[in-house]
């Protein structure tokens, strides 16, 4: 099965650190790319730009309204997203839980709903 | 004979077997057919239609050699109808690749392989909804119409329904693996499912032996389940702690409740109404358990059983022991419920003064004014104190909060003793 992980975090807290944390923080999530790309676990990741440049778009009766901002107003934001292969919910829950992410925010895991036949 | 008698006969059989096998193998034949999908809905439908082709098909060709059998063979093409019926849908490549798994789910010799404990596990996963745990078990493995639970959990049958089919969904959409956990998650996830268990068993308890068959019932299957998980997991002390827990408790029943149908406490109870087969099997569990290096909160409940019923049929006041063993349940569970128990036994040492001073804060926990133990509790307490005023009133509050008439009742005669 293919799973969405998530990453729902405090964009305050990475912005507060210190260059050297930055650095070390980055190194973490790039360790875990590398390790889901290790057991042929990754399907697609990408990390997002703060919620300052998010848009959010509706369509309500034909018109179209373009608002500043992200739908959700929470502390904790959508940063970023791993796509993984995990054969069920248990072990995507233990990457989930390896991801530098899980320690310092909230994963929301996913299961993908498969369209496609093939 | 004629052949009128002859089919009703045979129809009677079918039925007998039918529900002999229900009884024995239901849960074992949802949990085979459902481990292998993990859709735990489809493999309840297609059985539930196999049982009523068995009572069909049975009268008229008799009863097959191997009823588990026969029945899993319908339920398995069942399943495969419903799956192919389902081909058009966006879903349709899973579709053959689950008529795989259900075709290969076939038991290569007579025995169906008991995915029992598998299929609990992932009914008490930590992603589903602690809430629904002991009933979606309940259901899955003993197979209780949603009307008889949402009874016992005292909810509507539509509303419990719903929580049923959403929580099977996910189970299946999630992928929750039907899988008992390794050895290192095993005590955490084994807490998930003792503790749904015994959730079950105290919906049943509310009224031990009294006029509500339903709930009382629901007690029996609590057992039943436990049963099943200590046989399962014979190594496991907080297993077998549960089900010792659950035989004291059970045991005790016939004295609960007067021949007039009044409510008997504890401590007024004839010892020899109790079943002292069950209480042998309790202790002789609790032994065991004891043995396995590992202590927990069931042990410990079934423990402070054990003491009681000792101090009971000795006359042995064991009191400080049983602080003792509240003092670690509390460090476990700081539990409310607990620390009011604590307390009452405290009072059988230190005096009602000490309990009252030992009974859990009101202000630091607002769902104590609904609780009616702490009230009845307080009542008792004060009663000893000697302030018999303030007595009455907490034991006013305790009748108004209990359901149960024949508690009230014994409640209210308390409350009448009190002096003037």
């Amino acid at each position: 099965m293919q799973y969405l992980l998530l990453l729902h975090a405090d964009e305050a807290g990475f912005m507060n650190m210190t260059p050297e944390q930055q650095q070390q923080g980055m190194a973490a999530y790039m360790a875990y790319g590398e390790a889901l790309k290790e057991a042929g676990a990754l399907k697609g990741s990408n990390r997002l730009r703060p919620v300052s440049t998010a848009t959010t778009i509706r369509v309500v009766d034909g018109k179209t309204q373009v608002l500043d901002g992200p739908y959700a107003d929470s502390k904790e934001q959508l940063g970023g997203y791993y796509l993984i292969d995990a054969p069920d919910l248990d072990a995507a829950l233990a990457w989930a839980a390896k991801c530098p992410g899980a320690s310092h925010g909230i994963i929301e895991v996913r299961p993908i709903w498969s369209m496609t036949a093939n | 004979m004629t052949p009128v008698e002859g089919h009703i006969e045979g129809d009677e059989q079918a039925r007998s077997t039918a529900d002999a096998v229900a009884r024995r193998s239901y849960g074992k034949l949802v949990a085979f057919l459902a481990s292998r999908t993990g859709d735990v809905a489809s493999a309840e439908d297609a059985l539930s239609e196999a049982f009523a082709s068995a009572l069909t098909t049975w009268p008229s060709n008799g009863c097959p050699a191997n009823p588990e059998g026969w029945l899993l063979t319908v339920a398995r093409r069942k399943m495969i109808d419903h799956i192919r019926g389902q081909r058009h849908t966006p879903t349709g490549s899973e579709g053959l690749e689950t008529i795989a798994d259900v075709m290969s789910a076939t038991p290569s010799g007579e025995e169906i392989p008991d995915e029992r404990l598998a299929m609990i596990f992932a009914c008490a996963h930590p992603a589903i909804d602690p809430g629904i745990r002991a009933p979606i078990i309940l259901q899955a493995v003993l197979g209780l119409d949603a009307a008889r639970i949402a009874s016992a959990f005292l909810t509507s049958p539509a509303a419990m329904g719903k929580r049923l089919v959403r929580a099977k969904a996910k189970i299946l959409e999630a992928g929750i693996p039907f899988r008992v956990p390794a050895r290192d998650e095993l005590p955490a996830r084994l807490e998930a499912v003792l503790e749904a268990i015994y959730a079950a068993f105290t919906e049943g308890w509310t009224d031990p032996g009294g006029a509500d068959v339903i709930r009382r019932d629901l007690s029996e299957e609590a057992i039943y389940l436990s049963r099943l998980v200590a046989a399962l997991l014979p190594e496991e002390p907080e297993a077998l702690g549960l089900l010792a827990l659950f035989l004291h408790a059970d045991a005790r029943r016939p004295a609960r409740r007067s021949k007039t149908g009044e409510f008997v406490p504890l401590a007024e109870q004839d010892p020899t109404l109790w079943n002292s087969q069950q209480i042998a099997e309790a202790e002789s569990l609790l032994h065991r358990a004891s043995t396995l290096g590992s202590i927990g909160r069931f042990q410990l409940e079934a423990a402070l059983q054990s003491a009681h019923v000792h101090r009971c049929r000795t006359g042995v006041q064991n009191w400080a022991l049983v602080i003792q063993l509240y003092d670690a349940l509390f460090a476990l569970v700081q539990s409310p419920v607990v620390a009011i128990n604590r307390a009452l036994a405290l009072s059988e040492v230190h005096g009602p003064a000490a309990a009252l001073n030992a009974m859990p804060d009101l202000a630091a926990d607002r769902r104590l004014a609904q609780y009616q133990p702490y009230w009845a509790a307080r009542a008792e307490l004060l009663t000893r104190s000697g302030a018999h005023a303030e007595a009455r009133q907490a034991y006013q509050i305790a009748v108004t909060l209990e359901p149960n008439s024949a508690v009230r009742r014994f409640l209210e005669a308390r409350m009448s003793a009190l002096p003037a």
